[in-house]
């Protein structure tokens, strides 16, 4: 590409911070400066200098600031942000935002538990048919706060709305299996919000009755690479509209997620009416389960690739972040 | 340091749900719960196999929820303390607070050997709430004695008043057992008590907990004859038995024991809990010993031997909880077939 070229490209490209400067603030930057043809890295802000997302930004040469964002709102910089990733805690995130709230006009993309703003799940979000089969109301050029739900959620998630599309589900139940090494102190200080969050996602972006969601570390060597298994209990309906509903959302997370991929095939059972199953806030359901075991290899960006974890929710807020400014 | 008095804490109605694929009824449950408290275990747990919200696809689903089996159950007690077991990753504080409500008085916070760290915030709240509160290191065989005193230790720092060596897998042998107590006992406080719960799938249920116990374990898991995962835990009446033949202090009751664990137990039992094929691979492969309904269920499924199904399990280092694995194992299988 001819010099004038590139940096007319550069122009257009917008401005964005990232809070935080842990393994996930971390690998959305390298994302970012790797792959992303809309976005750009305003600063990469953290509270610890020596942390190594904050060695490692500079190294990039990418502007800093050690200070949070008190720090951040003082810099020429800020003035150009667009974006604002949080990849913080739910509680630094609550503060975070009262900060930045009274900027209408740049947009915060919130990758904590704190869920202020609704939760946004690029395959099912960004696609209007499905939100509507769903009935999921979402005006993202209107809300200044959206919420990445968490890792679990962005791998399993489709899967439920997949069925959700087809017929009705009761019941979603999501079981995410990470490496040791993948967890930082801030997802394990916080397991409970990894639980919690999920489910309520399942409910209100996946179109279930009633979530689970069950989060595994396990401290293999070598790593193993994320798993993820969605169970649901649904209506009975057609199982290949089901099955390849199922496929289809698949490949939609793959345009943002190289490495999601079906490691079975989908597999059916009957829940006979003359031997349903209890399930608490449900109660006695018979039906159609359906399970569907799911593989996530990262891209190897800050982790190597079995932080499948780390890279979708990375990848999924790029996704988010190139949708709002585009 | 003066000599503490032996605790014993029955898992019938908590690790015995695993082999009856939590499916005690309501009134039956309650009743063995009065007839261990009459018996004189000092504690009785009780929650789905899995822990509070165990309930699931995953793990199965309970004939109950655990607020309806833990319901009107603490009035009955006269003396054991009621205790249930709390996963995170799978149950949250919420729960904790919902049993706390119900009369609980004691929990265990159950994590992987070498994930202590995920457990702090909920043995903090169980201490918040003036529980009694153990830390449950399962799969203990996975992680070697002074590492795993390491986590003890976290677990201790966090508020735990007493931390499980938890061989889930049944896989230790006896100076297995030996050696990370010793490791516990160097690293814990005087003050912090050491637990034992076994799984008896090489029939080292009792000889475990009786080394255990010769080496500074205080708290000590059984359960009426060995109903529990895999092949079962510490038989209880035999655990009292043997500690009758040595002259060991405890207040249960062994005739009451003997007559409850033969005459309502095992009845109960769909599947014999004993050591076979299956149950042995558990602790032979050192794999998960909740891992054996659903693997004999996919083994039925999809015709395969469920020794197998296990063996393989145990080759990919599956922790517990990864249940979801079993059909993705077998599935595997298959393909290669």
């Amino acid at each position: 590409m001819p010099a004038f070229l590139v940096i007319a490209e550069k122009r257009m490209k917008k401005k964005v911070a990232i809070i935080g400067s842990g393994n996930i603030g971390t690998d959305l930057m390298i994302k970012i400066m790797r792959t992303s043809d809309k976005l750009e890295m305003g600063c990469f802000v953290g509270i610890d200098p020596e942390s190594d997302g904050l060695a490692r930004a500079k190294r990039m040469g990418v502007d800093t600031c050690s200070t949070g964002i008190d720090g951040l709102l003082k810099m020429p910089i800020w003035n150009d942000i667009e974006v604002v990733f949080d990849a913080t805690s739910a509680k630094a995130h609550l503060y975070n935002f009262g900060k930045i709230k009274a900027f209408t006009k740049k947009k915060m993309v919130d990758l904590t538990p704190a869920a202020i703003g609704p939760y946004v799940v690029p395959a099912i979000s960004f696609d209007e048919d499905l939100r509507k089969k769903i009935g999921i109301e979402l005006d993202l050029k209107n809300t200044s706060n959206v919420n990445m739900v968490t890792c679990g959620g962005q791998a399993t998630i489709p899967i439920v709305a997949a069925v959700s599309r087809i017929t009705k589900v009761h019941y979603g139940e999501i079981v995410a299996s990470i490496a040791s090494k993948s967890a930082g102190p801030g997802t394990r200080a916080n397991i409970d919000e990894f639980t919690e969050t999920t489910s309520e996602a399942i409910e209100k972006v996946g179109g279930a009755t009633k979530g689970k969601a069950i989060i595994i570390l396990n401290p293999a060597e070598p790593p193993l690479v994320m798993r993820d298994t969605v169970f649901t209990l649904s209506e009975q309906a057609d199982r290949e509209a089901i099955r390849q509903s199922i496929h289809d959302v698949v490949a939609e997370v793959q345009k943002y997620v190289p490495g999601y991929t079906l490691h079975q095939e989908v597999q059916f059972d009957d829940i006979s009416d003359d031997n349903p199953v209890f399930i608490e806030g449900v109660g006695y359901k018979s039906g159609l389960k359906t399970t569907v075991l799911l593989q996530v290899i990262g891209a190897g960006h800050y982790l190597p690739e079995y932080a499948g974890n780390l890279d979708i929710m990375t990848s999924a807020a790029l996704a988010v972040g190139e949708k709002l400014v585009g | 340091m003066s000599e503490r008095k032996i605790y014993i804490q029955d898992v019938t109605l908590r690790d015995g749900m695993h082999a009856i694929r939590h499916q005690y009824d309501k009134k039956q449950l309650k009743d063995l719960a009065i007839s261990l408290d009459r018996a004189g275990v000092d504690a009785i747990e009780i929650s789905h196999g899995d822990g509070l919200n165990g309930g699931s696809f995953n793990y199965g689903f309970g004939a109950h929820t655990d607020w309806d089996w833990l319901e009107g159950v603490s009035e009955q007690l006269n003396h054991s303390v009621l205790t249930t077991l709390l996963l995170p990753g799978i149950g949250t504080i919420k729960d904790l607070k919902r049993a706390h409500d119900l009369g609980v008085k004691s929990v265990r916070i159950a994590t992987h050997c070498t994930e202590a760290d995920v457990s702090k915030q909920h043995i903090e709240a169980a201490k918040d709430l003036g529980m009694d509160v153990g830390g449950f290191l399962m799969m203990a065989h996975m992680n070697e004695p002074t590492k795993l005193a390491e986590q003890a230790k976290l677990m201790e720092s966090y508020g735990a008043d007493c931390v499980y060596v938890t061989d889930s897998a049944g896989a230790l042998m006896m100076d297995g057992v030996a050696d990370r107590i010793k490791a516990f006992k160097d690293v814990l406080n005087s003050d912090t008590e050491i637990g034992i719960h076994c799984h008896h799938n090489l029939s080292l249920g009792v000889a475990n907990t009786i080394v255990a116990m010769q080496h500074g374990a205080t708290r000590l898991d059984a359960s009426l004859a060995g109903m529990g995962a895999g092949a079962g835990n510490c038989p209880l009446e035999v655990l009292v038995a043997v500690l009758n033949k040595m002259g060991i202090e405890h207040n249960s009751n062994l005739d009451q024991l003997m007559n409850l664990a033969d005459d309502v137990i095992r009845p109960l039992q769909e599947r014999p809990v004993r050591v076979d094929r299956e149950t042995l691979s558990l602790g032979y492969a050192g794999v998960y010993s909740s891992f054996l309904l659903h693997s004999e269920r996919a083994a039925q499924k999809y015709g395969l031997k469920t020794f197998e199904i296990l063996q393989e399990l145990g080759n990919r280092k599956m922790v517990g909880g990864q249940e979801d694995m079993i059909v993705d194992v077998a599935l595997d299988m298959l393909k290669k077939k």
